[in-house]
């Protein structure tokens, strides 16, 4: 069907079809002109990915030569379980939300910017693309800088509604920026041990080197880097400020992929490069990393409860959420990795889900403080079923996406015999019940302000979003597809490390 | 043996001194990397803040030029001399493509600046921090 010369292409086009198109995207301009470019564009990805994600489902792993460039010499595009999966939800949330930017662009932003948005925008998924693929850990810097670079601007075009988006960009860029500075000098002191950069060459040549001071300070900087890049609980400053500001269509894309594809460096370097060959990597994690995340869990919950914003509100579920993900692979089992990377999925689909259904209040409400969105369940209600539908699998309830993942991480934490981490998540996600159900009952419970005139947000904005809403009882119904493709990525994992699991 | 004492302690703190003496890049770096980290934080002026992220990224550039560097190497071209000793050139490559993305950066976060000057009227982190507040909670303002 599809000549093979162009399969054994696929991981380059992958990025490269993005990254050409998107300065044209600012050079056509105009509303719908850009728009179709990069609505067209991310197709195109998603299909790529889509095509990559099958030909890796049975345990191939896809090596790309850049240049003809044998790997330890020349950059390598590596393709296996995790990222293509990882690949697959990145293509498909910027796909969603191209289709979902269109009104609610056109409502957020002045027109003569359209094209520098969604060039922007494009450049985001390249980024976020290239740094999921690449087999490279400098090239991890590259894309890592493209991908931030252009979410900095992104956020800061949220100035026209509200210019607090400016400093939430600034403030953005200087943690993000410290936060990749942290990742090379890290790099940088990995490299002076083993003279390679090729993450499996990596891998290999730091197994042989042992224990050494440069490398425990290599493996220190890298975590903080990613923490800081993930929003790992004491460094999530950045985060939400940055979601609240940012258009809708950016904080529904950004909140869905990048912090994902942040968990999932940390997860490459983590197994893959570093691969726990020294007792002080697990003692940083089970010491530093495990109580870091469990106090996020807690308190990014508790906040949200008392936030007056729905955007602000959701995220500081955020940061909860990602605490999830860090528990699941600081238990370091098979059945954690499978929860933390399960959830990377699911957690997209629903917060994709919910942020859509914030900006579509933006748009047809003109505002997402909470008090002033009361009874629009009856003037949204499409709208906000969806909401109610995202807000229950934040919470983790049975039939939803999010009761798939915690079931998973409850049992792999009762697996180890950690007790209160099992109750601690529990606990929590009655916290996000909380939260949740604040919004549902102002926007159910209390009769419409007098004078507000709210319609239903047009049908681009409700397909993707109950795309989202419906996968997140879809995969919460069937879980054999995404827990298959879990659980092959965390078992390549933990054979890729030198974790001994019975 | 008493005799030997006095002779060992110059030794050691001769030892002590090349250490410190061939490690000097090494050490501005570490001092390079602390300045600028310090004034990004401490600082309440957003463009002196990006000074200091510059300040920052340039301690990691020599980190990769100093790890690059072999003594008595000379710079990495071709001269057909086979006994000719060069220098690392992957790092200089790495720190090419870093500085690239630390201007990006910069300018990025200038053009921020002109920006946030432009809304809010001043570039001090806590005269903005007072102005969002107000645009936070309006009614305490009104109150006041």
């Amino acid at each position: 069907m599809i000549p093979q010369a162009i399969i054994s292409q696929l991981p380059i086009l992958q990025v490269i079809v993005p990254l050409i198109a998107a300065p044209f995207c600012a050079l056509l301009g105009g509303r719908n002109r850009a728009w179709a470019l990069a609505f067209a564009v991310s197709l195109v990805t998603f299909a790529i990915s889509a095509m990559l994600f099958a030909s890796t489902l049975d345990g191939t792993v896809l090596s790309y030569q850049l240049g003809g460039w044998a790997p330890p010499i020349g950059i390598e595009y590596r393709v296996d379980a995790l990222n293509a999966f990882v690949l697959l939800i990145v293509s498909g949330v910027g796909a969603l939300t191209m289709l979902y930017a269109r009104e609610s662009v056109a409502y957020e932003i002045d027109e003569r910017h359209h094209g520098l948005f969604y060039s922007a925008f494009v450049f985001c998924m390249t980024g976020l693309l290239g740094v999921t693929i690449t087999g490279d850990a400098f090239n991890v810097f590259v894309f890592l800088e493209i991908s931030s670079l252009s979410t900095y601007a992104l956020v800061a075009s949220g100035a026209k509604r509200d210019r607090r988006a400016l400093t939430a960009a600034y403030n953005y860029l200087i943690m993000g920026t410290i936060g990749a500075t942290f990742f090379v000098i890290g790099l940088g002191l990995l490299y002076m041990i083993t003279g390679t950069l090729n993450m499996a060459d990596l891998a290999h040549k730091l197994v042989e080197h042992g224990d050494s001071r440069t490398l425990r300070m290599g493996f220190a900087f890298i975590v903080v880097g990613f923490g800081l890049k993930l929003a790992m609980f004491p460094l999530h400053l950045w985060l939400p400020n940055a979601y609240t500001h940012a258009p809708s269509a950016v904080s529904a894309f950004v909140s869905a992929t990048s912090t994902k594809v942040a968990v999932y460096l940390m997860l490459r370097f983590l197994f893959t490069v570093f691969g726990f060959s020294i007792p002080f990597e697990v003692d940083v994690l089970r010491t530093i990393v495990l109580p870091l995340a469990l106090i996020g869990i807690l308190a990014g919950s508790i906040v949200a409860v008392f936030q007056e914003d729905l955007k602000r509100l959701l995220a500081y579920s955020s940061i909860s959420q990602i605490g999830y993900m860090l528990v699941g692979i600081t238990l370091l089992t098979p059945g954690g990795l499978m929860a933390s990377i399960i959830h990377l999925f699911n957690h997209a689909v629903a917060k994709a889900a919910l942020f859509m259904v914030a900006g579509a209040y933006v748009m047809q409400a003109g505002t997402s403080t909470i008090s002033d969105l009361r009874g629009v369940g009856r003037d949204m209600p499409f709208t906000t079923a969806a909401f109610v539908v995202g807000g229950l699998s934040l919470v983790g309830v049975p039939m939803t996406v999010g009761f798939i993942s915690k079931w998973y991480l409850v049992q792999a934490a009762l697996e180890q015999g950690w007790w209160p981490v099992a109750g601690l998540i529990v606990l929590s996600s009655l916290v996000a019940f909380a939260y949740v159900w604040r919004f549902v009952e102002a926007a159910y419970m209390y009769p419409t302000p007098d004078g507000v005139i709210r319609r239903e947000a047009p049908l681009t904005m409700l397909i993707p979003m109950w795309i989202f809403a419906g996968s997140s009882i879809f995969f919460g119904l069937n879980a054999s597809l995404t827990s298959a493709a879990a659980s092959r990525a965390a078992s390549g994992l933990i054979a890729a490390s030198s974790l001994i699991w019975q | 043996m008493p005799e030997t004492l006095p002779e060992q302690v110059p030794n050691q703190l001769a030892d002590l001194l090349i250490f410190i003496g061939g490690h000097y890049n090494y050490w501005m770096v570490i001092v390079l990397m602390m300045i600028g980290l310090y004034i990004t934080i401490s600082r309440g002026n957003l463009v002196k803040k990006i000074v200091g992220l510059n300040i920052f990224q340039t301690s990691v550039f020599m980190l990769y030029i100093s790890m690059g560097k072999v003594a008595g190497g000379t710079a990495p071209i071709i001269t057909g001399n086979p006994d000719e000793v060069y220098s690392n050139p992957l790092p200089h490559v790495l720190i090419l493509t870093a500085i690239v993305v630390g201007i990006s950066t910069t300018a990025l976060a200038l053009a921020l600046v002109v920006r946030i000057r432009e809304a809010f009227g001043t570039i001090e982190e806590d005269e903005i921090l007072t102005i969002e507040r107000d645009l936070e909670f309006p009614a305490q303002e009104a109150s006041k």
